[in-house]
């Protein structure tokens, strides 16, 4: 393959593999800048691409073409009701946040495959006809070389999820909710004084970020494997987790992370067929976004800090 | 109710809480929840061979679990146990089949280089925790997705291009054909007294020398241990370190008992999360360890006989054991309710 032709494969490979990060990532921003750990991002993700391959599969003949959209809402909505479970437990009950989305994590696994063994008595779902259509955007495909390298072929997906980073990034910092959002992530007692309702803001987050995730999900399942087994997922929810880390807890950078390990595990799958790197071991790439998140909370890529309160339940009247 | 009947009755509450949403789930789902635990318990205990696989399934649990525990005794959570027992798993595998050796030399030999492998697995997390701060969780999450594809790729390397590592060599296998006769021909090994050795060991660590209480020091306070002339970085690092190598064990278990070598792992083993499972129940003490081993190692083995027996998916098992650690994090919620009980049994 020539240099071009490799790219033009490998940027939208990329950015296919990016959308569901990204949405899931901008999740966990939202939960942890309010101040809510949540690792259980992958188990939201694993129910979330479970939901989209069995509406699609159930409803495909009602909905039509418009199935695939239908599907992501219904995602969205599950994970969300999902994730309360996290939110009740790291507000209300002052749970330890990590073993609770541990525990989210398991419970997430477990139920999608309970179910999808009592639906189909195997381990994995049937394949979906109905697929996310890819689009061509008018005029800009026309651009000679950025345009087949962007705009041709593109998942409707993967443009919703660029979306989602800005207006995520606008709701964040420019909106009354985002200001407070943010206080309740670095000082929830200061903010309680300002009578901001805490627990509201943290339930709020969480379950934004439970929806975020499972659209992620969904999108994953039905761009990548077109059906759901127990290793569709696994550790895109992690991945997620490390983005929103290595884009400093900001949602354009988060973004950014995760287009960027969407460039890593497009480059795994197609190294093989790239003249300069074939020699290069797979392995490097798949270990690539890990490596780097360990590198950028080491402090190599400029500090990250964590919201400050991040992590602890409020408990009020406690200093 | 003194604190230690709370102690114990937490976990307890969680655990017939966890079970009783399990049947309800059953339940729901038009399966019979009676048939199913009946299917579970006679696959925990129905014959010799389920109770000799149910051992076999424990010893990995124990040292899982004693992992977690440790580093949780110093105030750090140690969710790589995962990563640290797979990398455990391949590297006795490998000693296992690479080298000819006497037995009393070799079977020592494969057991200490997977707790070595773990142990550096475990030493990154905790110089990155130690000297830089960074905190431990994230550091081991993305270190168990290392192992996993290093581990793939290292398989893949040193058998030649085929998805599964050599057979060990008899010399370094911990199979017990009287163990195994015992049982029914089950492959139960003699892992499981690695694992409660293991046990006694952390228990004199922790409570009988001057580094336990050093490091139990840090996990209560570390400034005030750095204050008394504790060096706090030393002990972080010595944490993960012995945590890792109590989990790189767990992988020697599987890479010389079990199942005698290591085949590609598409996914993780899930035995590292069960752990954290494991210590929360047992909370983090060495006889609450073997209780929660002993518990989830069972449910996890028995569950293979739902299928079968009641016709129902074997999940239903990951879902309670799922939803006891979520019950027993949710411990807060738990002791607020017995304490009201109590105060209203006390007034009249």
């Amino acid at each position: 393959m020539s240099f071009l032709e490799v790219l033009y494969f490998i940027v939208p490979t990329s950015i296919a593999y990016a959308a569901p990060l990204i949405l899931t990532a901008i999740g966990g921003v939202f939960s942890e800048r309010s101040g809510v750990v949540n690792i259980g991002l992958e188990g939201l993700m694993v129910m979330g691409a479970f939901v989209g391959i069995v509406f699609i599969l159930a409803y495909a003949d009602v909905f039509g073409g418009w199935t695939p959209w239908i599907a992501l809402l219904v995602a969205m909505l599950v994970s969300a009701i999902f994730s309360v479970m996290h939110a009740v437990a790291s507000v209300s009950f002052r749970a330890d946040q990590v073993v609770s989305g541990v525990a989210i994590n398991m419970l997430g696994i477990a139920i999608a495959l309970f179910s999808v063994k009592m639906m189909f008595g195997k381990g994995q779902t049937d394949f979906i006809q109905q697929k996310i259509p890819r689009v061509n955007i008018p005029l800009l495909q026309d651009i000679p070389v950025i345009g087949p390298m962007f705009f041709k072929s593109v998942y409707g997906t993967s443009v919703l999820a660029i979306l989602v980073a800005v207006i995520a990034w606008f709701v964040i910092y420019k909106t009354p909710f985002g200001l407070r959002l943010r206080s309740v992530g670095e000082h929830p007692m200061a903010a309680d004084t300002m009578g901001i309702n805490v627990t509201k803001i943290r339930y709020t987050a969480v379950i934004i970020s439970g929806g975020l995730a499972g659209i992620g999900g969904a999108i994953y399942s039905q761009t990548m494997t077109g059906d759901f087994g127990h290793a569709t997922i696994n550790g895109q929810g992690f991945m997620a987790l490390a983005a929103m880390i290595f884009g400093k807890w900001h949602p354009i950078g988060a973004m950014g992370a995760a287009l960027f390990f969407g460039f890593a595990q497009a480059l795994a799958i197609s190294a093989g067929s790239i003249s300069f790197i074939e020699n290069v071991p797979t392995v490097y790439f798949y270990i690539l976004p890990y490596v780097l998140t360990i590198l950028a909370l080491a402090g190599f890529i400029g500090k990250a800090n964590a919201p400050k309160a991040n992590g602890v339940p409020y408990i009020k009247g406690s200093r | 109710m003194s604190n230690r009947v709370i102690k114990i009755l937490v976990p307890a509450i969680s655990i017939i809480l966890g079970l009783l949403v399990g049947a309800v789930v059953m339940l729901f789902s038009g399966y019979d929840p009676v048939a199913g635990y009946i299917a579970l318990w006679n696959g925990i205990f129905g014959d010799s061979y389920a109770i000799g696989e149910t051992i076999r399934q424990i010893s990995p649990y124990i040292l899982a679990g004693l992992a977690v525990a440790f580093a949780f005794r110093t105030g750090l959570f140690n969710i790589g146990v995962e990563g640290q027992l797979m990398v455990g798993w391949f590297a006795s595998a490998y000693v296992g089949a690479a080298f000819e050796l006497p037995m009393y030399i070799h079977l020592p030999f494969a057991l200490l280089a997977a707790a070595v492998a773990g142990a550096l697995w475990g030493l990154v997390p905790g110089i990155l925790k130690a000297t830089l701060r960074v905190h431990e969780v994230i550091v081991t999450i993305m270190m168990n997705y290392v192992a996993l594809h290093v581990v793939n790729a290292l398989i893949k390397t040193v058998s030649g291009g085929s998805y599964k590592t050599d057979k060990i060599q008899p010399t370094a296998s911990l199979r017990s054909e009287f163990l195994s006769n015992l049982t029914d021909y089950s492959t139960l090994h003699y892992g499981i007294f690695v694992a409660l050795g293991m046990v006694i060991v952390m228990w004199f660590i922790l409570e009988k020398t001057k580094t336990g209480f050093e490091l139990k020091s840090v996990g209560f306070n570390e400034n005030a241990s750095q204050y008394a002339g504790m060096n706090v970085k030393k002990n972080i690092i010595l944490s993960m370190v012995i945590s890792g190598a109590f989990a790189g064990l767990g992988g020697a278990m599987e890479g010389l008992g079990t199942f005698g070598s290591m085949t590609n792992q598409g996914g993780f083993t899930g035995i590292g999360f069960d752990g954290i499972a494991v210590a929360l129940l047992g909370a983090n003490a060495p006889l609450g360890i073997i209780f929660g081993a002993s518990l989830f190692g069972s449910l996890k083995y028995g569950a293979n006989n739902m299928p079968n027996a009641a016709g129902i998916p074997l999940e239903i098992v990951s879902i309670v054991i799922a939803l006891i650690i979520f019950f027993v994090a949710c411990g807060y919620i738990i002791r607020v309710g017995l304490q009201r009980l109590n105060k209203k049994k006390e007034a009249k």
